[in-house]
This record gives structure tokens, sequence and C-alpha cells, in this order.
């Protein structure tokens, strides 16, 4: 699976492009299997680095959001509230939230396609 | 056997447990016993207690017939001794039936959904309030002081270490909430609003006016069930967001306080916040419908600490009486049996209000009312019981500024001759109390 | 023919629709005696409380009603059909006799606000089985109120919290091992308090060096389950018990597998502080589809103070009832006195066993378990070498090479006849197969288990694919779980009807 180039990665598998737009990995997607829920916050929403911000749940797991960076929301994917199939059908074309970012600086941070694909490698090598 | 494990003696295989701990002495426990005995000793226990009295207690336990058909239903084996429905395969017996329950539970309450069941009545009040505080985000409930005292400490207990602080409303003279109260009460940080009806002292309260007070500021309205007789003939609780209901009244034994069946029921936006069990409809893979336990991922085993509840055993067997009791009334039934509860009360209180106070007369109620009596009821009580007659729960200890006041009920089980019996010794013990006052007029003058 | 189940065959069971597809107007299974009291006007006294309708309420005859109910029981499974080895479930036999003396009239119909004049019976059938059980545990006091484990654990951690506040300080948090069951961190959680995992060692106990690491006067408690949910006895008991008092810390334990330890070890003896019990698991009372349970909690005399409210006590005239002033209480758990139906079948129980009985039906039940490992051993991945006492876990791993994992192998498990084992728990061991036979089981019942297993085994070297299909014999195959939970059905509704 080739991770696009146009955003950056964080090790909890979540995505996010230069303008704000949050969602999760192909992998993520991958080890959670059929997902039935989404819960995300509202618009509005303080959100932290590093810190949960929604769930998402398959039959028979529950996984954290964790926020790649810190911001506050001013969008949501409602669609995915009756269409959670979506990330399992295209995870990166499946935004989850937009958010207005604090601070430019944290992105820098974060993971390249590349380093992510890397780490998700090493992950399974494990 | 052991030989074939490979040890000498049973003993070694408790050789894990170092030996200081390792019991050497026989408990000191009865003797085992033969069937004949135990059923002896039971039926010993029996006679010590209250067979064959007559009994004029309600206050959330409710002594209704109960069809035979339930106890011959429950007790086959296959109901009885299976567990939770996980192996859906070969659980589905008991999915379709707690789907039905789920059913018949959400149409009675007038809500869109149900879950499995909760412990009873009083935690599922409790589990109500913090559901509420997760939905609403807001950490403070209004209570009814009419709601069931009993229900009230369970909360107390809940919501001690969940930060959850609560205002207690109290009540008018017709026994329903005070309104003007409760509208002072509501805030921007109210969570919920938990009512009771037909409430502790058996009067209706005016849900949907109670919801709009709820509602206005945000808050959501809980309704508490304790009696659910009432609902073949009073209209449930449209306007609440959450039911939670005690459905003992539908075929579960008196039992002295429990196994009881406690119950949720929700509007369908709220589902993903309710504890409990759910079963839910789907297919297999050849198309065929099916049952399975779903949404499993609000639950302890899934989330831990993040759980809504730490719920996980229920009360299937005893939901399954309840099922059992709807579908034998069901929709013509369930409103004949309320109707004659009704009627019994309506003639109880009526006969008691000529040699009693009965008070709250200005609120409908259903099969319950409170009578005031010159004497204790504890002494009344007691002179009943040489009667066989089990009298009405005295309020006292819950509500003393009702003074000698009891709490009566009458269902389609009282007979007249019952009541008239029971309201005659009431009768006689107030018109003595009257007199022995007639004859010490300076007592009064004081 | 290839895949020959060797016990279970199908055997004819009905179709059976909803109760509700059944109704029709006028049919009816309920008669009520004439009212002997005035008829009454419900408009006058209900006004606009009145209900006029009861909706979509089924409407349906008796003889249909037995056949509903009849027909739906058999598609379950259960213990009264064959071995039910759900691991920490404790699925033993449910006796009759139970059943028979819980019904007893005046026990049956006893009301819970009756005078204690006329309840002596109820309050000395609580007394009794409070006193056995507190023999049995070797704890000081008891509480019967909690409806089952959960609750149990819940009011026990109220009482540490309590504890520690008389002491001026509620403490912060609670460890836990990652091998309990999911409802302690949820209970720990619904008091107040923060989680903190223990890592178990090599042996799958509890890692006595890393306890006394992390052990320091913000740790409240130690939840622990002995033996552990992998069937095995924490040696090391007392240790972890003098780490958690050294640093006035309370121990509690975890009572779901004390099927192992009744009559030959008990907990207030190694040191325990605070436990609950399974009635419903230990103690016999049958588990009806998901309980009523019931999950008493004892504790040593520290906490006695902070019981819940009532305790039953012996009065100055020799009667027993109900005390309610105890202002250090942590207050009711539920309404009324707790499943009372259940201790009297616990207490039956308890009865028919007595001293010699009940240390019988410890031994039978490690015996059993520890039959089937030595059965099953080679042929199921053993992840832990150390001895089983009442249950053993065994691991998919070699199975799962073929692609077949533990779900699989017990939805196969389904067409021999047998209810699967517990899957996929404890969390610590990956494809876990938790199995408890308990003492119930002949050794006939083990072997046709042992085989089957066996039996499993190969199928899934010679044709992986045919289990993975399982269970071929049930009604239904395998259900679409992903499309309850995106878009839930939970309750019916009349065709075309608008939601």
């Amino acid at each position: 699976m080739p991770y696009p180039t146009d955003r950056k990665y964080t090790k909890e598998h979540e995505w996010i492009t230069a303008d704000g737009t949050i969602g999760i990995t192909h992998q993520a997607q991958d080890s959670l299997g059929d997902i039935v829920f989404v819960e995300l916050p509202k618009v509005g929403t303080e959100i932290t680095m590093g810190k949960a911000f929604g769930t998402v749940e398959s039959v028979k797991a529950v996984s954290d959001l964790y926020a790649p960076v810190s911001g506050t929301v001013t969008g949501v994917n409602e669609t995915l509230a009756t269409a959670p199939e979506q990330v399992n059908k295209d995870a990166h074309g499946s935004w989850m939230v937009k958010i207005k970012v604090k601070d430019q600086a944290e992105m820098n941070a974060l993971l390249s396609a590349a380093d992510y694909e890397k780490f998700v490698s090493e992950e399974a090598g494990h | 056997m052991l030989k074939a494990i490979g040890v000498h003696s049973i003993d070694d295989l408790f050789s894990p447990i170092p030996a200081e701990y390792r019991l050497t002495r026989d408990l000191a426990i009865p003797r085992q016993m033969a069937e004949s005995e135990i059923v002896d000793w039971f039926k010993q226990r029996a006679k010590e207690n209250g067979e064959g009295y007559t009994s004029f207690l309600g206050a959330g336990a409710y002594s209704h017939y109960r069809p035979v058909v339930i106890d011959a239903l429950v007790q086959r084996g296959e109901f009885l001794t299976s567990y939770t429905p996980y192996q859906a395969e070969f659980a589905q017996g008991t999915l379709q039936a707690i789907f039905e329950f789920q059913t018949m539970i959400s149409e009675l309450t007038g809500m869109d959904l149900a879950n499995a069941s909760m412990y009873d009545g009083s935690t599922g009040a409790a589990e109500a309030v913090m559901m509420a505080v997760r939905i609403t985000g807001r950490h403070s409930a209004v209570i009814a002081r009419n709601l069931h005292p009993e229900y009230r400490e369970v909360l107390n207990t809940y919501a001690t270490h969940q930060a959850i602080s609560q205002k207690l409303v109290s009540f008018t003279g017709s026994g329903q909430i005070d309104r003007k109260e409760l509208e002072k009460a509501v805030g921007d940080d109210t969570a919920c609003v938990l009512i009771q009806s037909p409430n502790f002292f058996g009067t209706i309260e005016d849900v949907e006016a109670i919801a709009e007070i709820a509602h206005k500021r945000g808050a959501l309205l809980i309704v508490s069930i304790a009696e659910a007789a009432s609902l073949g003939i009073v209209e449930p609780p449209r306007t609440a967001d959450i039911v939670a209901m005690e459905a003992q009244s539908f075929g579960v034994p008196l039992g002295f306080g429990g196994p009881y069946c406690g119950v949720l029921a929700t509007k369908e936006k709220f589902v993903r916040q309710m504890p409990g069990r759910l079963a839910g409809q789907t297919v297999d893979k050849n198309g065929k419908r099916g049952f399975v336990l779903t949404l499993a991922t609000r639950e302890q085993h899934i989330r831990r600490e993040k759980a809504t509840s730490n719920i996980c055993t229920n009360q299937a067997l005893v939901a399954l009486m309840v099922n059992i009791f709807m579908t034998v009334y069901g929709k013509v039934g369930l409103r004949e049996l309320a109707r004659q509860n009704l009627a019994k009360a309506a003639y109880g209180a009526d006969q008691f209000s000529k040699h009693a106070r009965v008070l709250f007369a200005g609120a409908p109620r259903f099969n319950e009312f409170v009578v005031q009596t010159s004497e204790d009821p504890y002494a009344i009580n007691s002179r009943l019981l040489g009667h066989k007659i089990v009298g009405g729960l005295p309020l006292k200890k819950f509500y003393p500024e009702l003074g000698h006041a009891a709490l009566w009920c009458c269902t389609e089980l009282t007979t007249r001759s019952m009541i008239d019996t029971a309201v005659g010794l009431v009768a006689e013990s107030e018109r003595s109390v009257r007199s022995m006052k007639d004859a010490e007029p300076e007592e009064v003058a004081r | 023919m290839k895949h020959v189940t060797r016990k279970a065959t199908r055997h004819i069971n009905q179709n059976e629709g909803l109760i509700f597809e059944k109704s029709s107007p006028g049919k009816a299974a309920w008669k009520l005696p004439p009212l002997d009291v005035p008829e009454v006007d419900t408009a006058k006294l209900l006004g606009k409380q009145e209900r006029k309708d009861l909706g979509d309420m089924p409407e349906v005859s008796e003889i249909e009603i037995i056949r509903h109910f009849t027909r739906l029981s058999t598609w379950n499974y259960a213990i009264d059909l064959g071995m039910y080895p759900l691991g920490s479930c404790t699925m033993k036999y449910n006796p009759r006799v139970n059943e028979f003396v819980a019904r007893v009239e005046g026990l049956a119909n006893g009301h819970p606000y009756q005078a204690e004049k006329i309840s002596q019976g109820a309050l000395r059938i609580m007394q009794t089985l409070s006193d056995c059980l507190l023999e049995i545990t070797g704890m000081d006091a008891i509480t019967l109120q909690p409806a089952a484990g959960a609750q149990g654990e819940m009011t026990g951690l109220l009482m540490v919290r309590a504890y520690h506040e008389s002491k001026g300080n509620a403490r912060k948090k609670i460890l836990i091992p990652d091998s309990a069951h999911g409802t302690n961190p949820a209970t720990a959680a619904s008091v107040g308090y923060a989680v903190e995992n223990l890592k178990s060692n090599d042996r799958g106990m509890v890692d006595v060096a890393a306890l006394a690491a992390q052990m320091n006067e913000d740790v409240a408690a130690l939840m622990v389950t002995n033996p552990n949910t992998l069937g095995i006895f924490e040696q090391e008991i007392h240790k972890i018990a003098d780490l958690m008092h050294a640093k006035g810390g309370l121990l509690y334990m975890d009572g779901a597998n004390m099927n192992a330890l009744v009559a030959k070890a008990r907990p207030g003896d190694f040191g325990a502080d605070v436990m609950h019990l399974n009635l419903h698991k230990t103690f016999s009372t049958p588990h009806g589809g998901g309980g009523p349970g019931s999950g008493p909690v004892a504790v040593k005399k520290i906490l006695e103070p902070f019981l819940p409210t009532p305790v039953v006590v012996t009065k100055a005239d020799g009667t027993l009832g109900f005390e309610y002033n105890r202002p250090q209480s942590v207050g009711r758990v539920r309404a009324f006195y707790g499943n009372f139906g259940m201790f009297i079948r616990a207490l039956a129980y308890i009865f028919a066993n007595g001293p010699d009985g009940l240390r019988q039906t410890t031994e039978d039940a490690v015996l059993n378990a520890n039959y089937i490992r030595k059965g099953l051993e080679g042929v199921y991945d053993l992840p832990y070498s150390t001895p089983s006492m009442h249950e053993v876990v065994f691991s998919d791993k070699i199975q799962a090479k073929k692609g077949v994992k533990t779900m699989d192998l017990a939805k196969r498990l389904i067409d021999y006849g047998f209810h699967p084992y517990t899957t996929a728990f404890p969390l610590i061991v990956a494809g876990a197969l938790m199995i408890e036979p308990t003492e119930s089981e002949p050794k006939e019942e083990l072997d046709l288990f042992i085989e089957a297993m066996k039996s499993i085994a190969q199928e899934v070297e010679e044709d992986p694919q045919f289990v993975l299909d399982a269970p071929h014999n049930t009604r239904i195959s395998r259900l679409d779980e992903t499309a309850a939970a995106r878009k839930p059905v939970l309750r019916w509704r009349p065709e075309g009807k608008p939601v």
C-alpha cells in the first residue's frame, strides 16, 4: 500500500495534511478490521497533540484517535456517522476532522510517508 | 485419572498452594444433608416467614398473580442452565427472547429501544443518571424526593465517586413533585432530572410538564417506574429521554426483595451511551434471520476502564419471566389487569378515607395511596399481624413530616373482603385512639 | 465420509418466528377474576394520563406461548445438554433441588418490607449462608447485597476507598494484573480510582519484583484473582499481601475462581482483606442465559464498619433483624437486601455437600482440568507450563499456522456437541483457549471432549477451510456481526410502520 506523500503521519497511525485534515491510515483500518462506528468531537473542540480526541470501533475493539498536533476542530466528516465502512474502503480518502493548527512547528515532528512505511514494516517485524 | 495425569495422589495437584495455607481440617459448616432434609429445612424457614398472610405492601415490590406457564418455561434446562449468549449460533433461543423483550419494553415505555436488563430498578436509575452525565457532559442531577428512598440511597452510593452533585426537589400537597421548586433547581449545569411515576406515594406525575422544564435548560428527563403494571393504563413517559424501570410486577416473585429485573429504555440517538447488553437482528451467511449481542464495544470486556458501566451478568432469566408475563397478558390483558388494580386501590382509598385521612387526594394515582392515622402505624400493623394481615409501609423513617402515615397497596389479588377487614381494624383503632383523646381534653389543650 | 462428528447429530427443531408475527386480535392467554369492587371511570380517575393503546403488544393463545418458548429453548445449548467448559465461568451442574426450595411458598412470596417478626425464616437463611461463606473464605464479615460479581467488586472497592478515607487519604490508584477480567479495571474507574497495569512474569504469575517497584502510598489496593485467569495459583500470594500491607495498601481478591479453593485453602488465611464471591459460579446457582447472579463481599475486621446497609444482626431478644444505623457504611448498592432467591439456592448447595462434599468438589474440579490438560498437551500449545488448578489455558499457536484461530476452533467444537471454551481471554495469551470443565463432568464426558479437540486439531491439518467455515450443524451459520453493529436493529417493528 503506497502512503501518499502529500501528508504527515504519526506512530499512532493517523495522517494529517498541511491544511489540518486528519484521518487514520490504511494500516490502522486493516488492523482494526470492519469499522462499525466512528466517534468524533464537535466543531469548536480544542484538541491536544498526543491526546485522544475520538474513537473508532470495530465489532470487538475500540481504539482511541490521537491528535497528531494541537488545534481547534473546524469541520467533522458527518458521513462517517452513517457510513463508517468508508474508512475501510478508502482510509486515505476518508477524512475525520479538520482542525485549525495551533502551532505549525508541531507538524515538523511528524513522520514522512517513507518514514511511516518503514515504521509499519518494523512494527510488523516484532 | 490420577495415573493418566501422572501424579500419585490428589494432594499432588494442590501442591502449588503453599503448605501453610492448605486447609487440613474440615470446614465448620453443617454436615452433608439428604435432599429430603434440605427440603424440610427450607419448608421450616418458610413457615417462619409470613406464609399465609395477606399483605398490603407495595413500595417497589408488588404482589401480582404469576401465570403458571412462567415457571414451566423458565425451568427448561436450555434457558436455566445456559450462559450469556456469546456463541450466537447455538444461543438463538435466549437471543430471540431478549430481542422480543427489548421490543415489548420499548413499546410499553414509549421509548425507541431498551436493553436486555439491569440488576433492578434502583441500580437502573443510578446507571441512567450516569448515562445522562455522559451524554450531556454536565455533572449535576436534580432528584425528586418522592423517588423511592432506597433508589435515592443507591444513587448516592453510585454518584459519590463520579463527582455528580445532587439537588433534591420536594413534593406538594398533591404528592407530586413541586414544579416551581423544580424550575429553580434546574440550571445550565443540570445533566438530568430524575423522577418516579407513579411516584413513591403512588401518585402519577405530569411527565410532559416536567419534561418541558428539564428540556428548556438542556437537561435530560429520566423517569423511574417501580410499578410496571401501571403501564397498562397510565400514559407512558414518551417525553422522557431515559426510562429506568423495575419490571418485577411482570411475573417475578416477591422473593424477599430479589432477584428482580431492572431495564433501561431510551431514544435511539442515545443508544451508544446506554449500559448493559443488547441483542440485535442480523443475518447469517445464507441470509437467514438471526440475533447477536451487539454494540459490545460499550462494555467492560472490551473497553475495560473506559466502559459505560462495569455491569456484566444481568438478570436474563428474570427478564425471561417478564417476557413471558407480557406475552401472556399482551395488548388487552395488560390493560385489564391495570384497570383492576386501579379499581381496587380506588375502593381501598375510598374505604380508608371514611375513617382516616388519605393524603395526596389532588392528583391521579395508580394502585397505592398514603393513609394518615391518629395512631402510630407500627402499632396498628402489629395488631393487624394478629389477624394475619400485613398493613401498609410506615413512612416515618423516610418522610418524618408525614407523621403517622403509611403507604398501602391494592392489586388485582387484593379482595374486597380483605380490604374491608383491614379497614375495619384500622377504623377500630382510630375510634379507640380518638375516644382516649376525648377522655383527656387537657392533653389536647396543652 | 470425511467429517463424521463423533457425538452430536442434528435433530429436528422447528422454525419459529417472532411472537409478534403470530399475534392477531382476539387471541388471549389470560383470565382475571370478576371485579369484586365497583367499576371505575378510568377517564375520570386518570384524565389526560389515561393510556388508550398498548401499541404492538402481542395477542396470542397459551399453547402458542408454550410452543413459542419451547421451540426457542431448543435452539440453545445448556449444561443440561453437555459439557460447557467456559473458563472462569464455572458452568457446573445446577441442582434441581435448589430450584424447588427457592419456590417454596413463604420464601418465594415474602415481601421485603414485611415485619421482621414474620421474616425470621428469610433472615435465618441469610445468616446461615453468611456464616458458611465466612467459614469457607476465612474472612470476618460479609454483605450479601451485591447483585452480581461486578457489583460485588464495586462494593469491595467502595469499602477500600472508605477505609483509606477514614485514615485521611483515599489514595489514587488500583493495581491490576494484565491477566485480569475486564470488570476489574471498569470497576476501579467507576469508584474514581486510576488503573495501573501490573505485568505478569514468565510463569504467568504476578511479578513480585515489579509489584514491589510499583507499590507506594498512592496505591489503594491490588485486585488479584487467585487462582488467576490462567488457572495458576499465585504461589507468592503471601509475599504479595505483605508488600501491599507494608505500604498501607489492601489486597482485593476477585473470587471468580473460588471453585479451585473451597475447603482446600482460604483467602482470609493467605492475606486477602476483601473479596467477592459469585454464587452463580462457585455455589451452583443457575446462569440463566446471563443472570441473575449474586456477588457477596467478605471482608476482614478492619473493613467491617464500611459494609453496605442494612446488615443482618442477632438482636437482644435472640431474634434476627436488620441493622441500618451504621455511620461509616458505604451506603446501599441496591434496593432491599440482594438477590435473596440466589441465597436460598447457594445454601441448598452447601447443605447438599457439607464439608466432605465441598472438599471433594474442589478436588474433582482440579482433577478434571488436569486430566484435560494432560490429554491435550502437545496437540495444542501450552503457553505456561506452571501447574494448573481448576482450569487450563492453551493457545492456538500450532493451528494458527494453518490460519485457524481460537474462535474458529471454538465454532467447530459446537459441531461436536460441546459449548466452546472461553476464547481469546486472558488477553496475555495470544489466541487463548481457556478450558474449565468443573467437577460436574464424569470421565466419559471428558474423554469425549478430549477426543473432539484432538479430532479438530487433525481437521486443521487436513482441511483448515472446513474448520474455518464451522459450525456446520447449527440452525444458523456464523452471523454478520458487522452489519448488526453498523446499522443496529434492536427491536421489531411491524412492516411498513414508520419508525
